[in-house]
């Protein structure tokens, strides 16, 4: 399956198992993305890290 | 028997648990996603055995595991535990309380009160948020003036729980220090910490390493996970000429960076120790 980079355009391979919400790095711009949906194939650029983030 | 994973972003750490889930004949995995849940407080009705707390924010992890025991679900961890390791001023007292080491700490609540607090400490010390991880806004202050200075930018533009001056007397730590990994009442891995940097967090380039679990470190790392609470916590321990000291006590571990370092298959262990929880053993 394959999704388009939201930052530049770049094609990228989801790997089988790919699940809904799981982090991704964008193998050509760097950008850390989200898999939004799998059916149809979406990425968005991740959340920013919030205050409260962490272990 | 059906387990909910409570979580936002899924990383490498909640996929390594996904997978491990997905490995074990009759568990159905309900995905939860903490920015689409909804409560109704005292009408929920979860059809779960056990909830399996991973969420990246501290505020939904905390709320979410009250909500969900709240309608009678089990959940690792519970919510006294992510309270107690969520707060370092708690945390500091389940370890005082407990007999656990830890370094010198002191509260205060106003610019006054936390100079002379530090003052009392001496220098260097380390001021950190009650609430925060990943090393954030941690602050070493080696002088006076350094401590007027971060005291005065806190009160400042601090939120309101920038107001509460937790001080940790400075530990030198040698360039490393350990996180060991308890799951029940196991201490299943450590690994070394090793930066350049005084801030150690893998988070913050800190490079990970195996450290062989002695009894000494699996009994300080077991006695302090019970101090908070129990359930599945890494542990950052300090290394000092006079034995171990407990920095911090995390309840949502990251621990992708360890697997392959320790040779422990981590998750696989959370995975049981939540089953064994769902069943009620």
């Amino acid at each position: 399956m394959k999704a388009e980079c939201p930052v530049c355009g770049g094609e990228i391979e989801l790997a089988e198992g790919t699940v809904e919400g799981e982090l991704l790095e964008c193998p050509d711009c760097g950008t850390e993305l989200e898999v939004a949906s799998l059916n149809p194939p979406k990425l968005n650029e991740a959340p920013q890290e919030e205050e409260d983030w962490g272990e | 028997m059906k387990v909910g994973l409570l979580h936002s972003l899924l990383r490498k750490d909640e996929k390594y648990l996904i997978d491990e889930f997905n490995k074990i004949k009759d568990i159905e995995l309900v995905m939860i996603d903490d920015r689409k849940i909804m409560f109704n407080i005292g009408k929920d009705n979860f059809d779960l055995d056990v909830v399996v707390e991973r969420c990246i924010n501290h505020s939904r992890a905390l709320h979410g595991l009250r909500l969900f025991e709240a309608a009678g679900v089990k959940c690792v961890n519970s919510y006294k535990t992510a309270t107690i390791c969520g707060d370092k001023l708690l945390t500091s007292i389940a370890l005082s309380e407990n007999n656990v080491p830890q370094p010198e700490v002191r509260i205060a609540f106003t610019e006054e009160s936390a100079l002379e607090a530090i003052e009392e400490v001496g220098y260097p010390v380390v001021l950190k948020p009650a609430v925060g991880s990943w090393g954030r806004l941690l602050s070493k202050i080696n002088d006076r003036d350094a401590a007027e200075a971060i005291l005065e930018h806190k009160t400042i533009l601090g939120s309101y729980h920038h107001s509460i001056f937790y001080i940790q007397k400075y530990i030198e730590k040698k360039g490393r220090d350990i996180r060991s990994f308890v799951v029940g009442d196991e201490c299943i891995a450590a690994i070394y910490r090793t930066s350049s940097h005084w801030i150690t967090n893998t988070a913050r380039g800190g490079k990970a390493s195996n450290c062989p679990v002695t009894d000494e470190i699996a009994e300080i790392s077991i006695k302090a996970a019970k101090a908070v609470g129990g359930g599945i916590v890494a542990i950052d321990i300090f290394e000092t000429d006079e034995g171990y000291l407990v920095n911090e006590v995390n309840y949502t571990m990251e621990y992708k960076n360890s697997i392959d370092t320790t040779g422990v298959n981590i998750p696989a262990k959370m995975v049981d120790y939540i089953l064994k929880v769902a069943r009620g053993e």
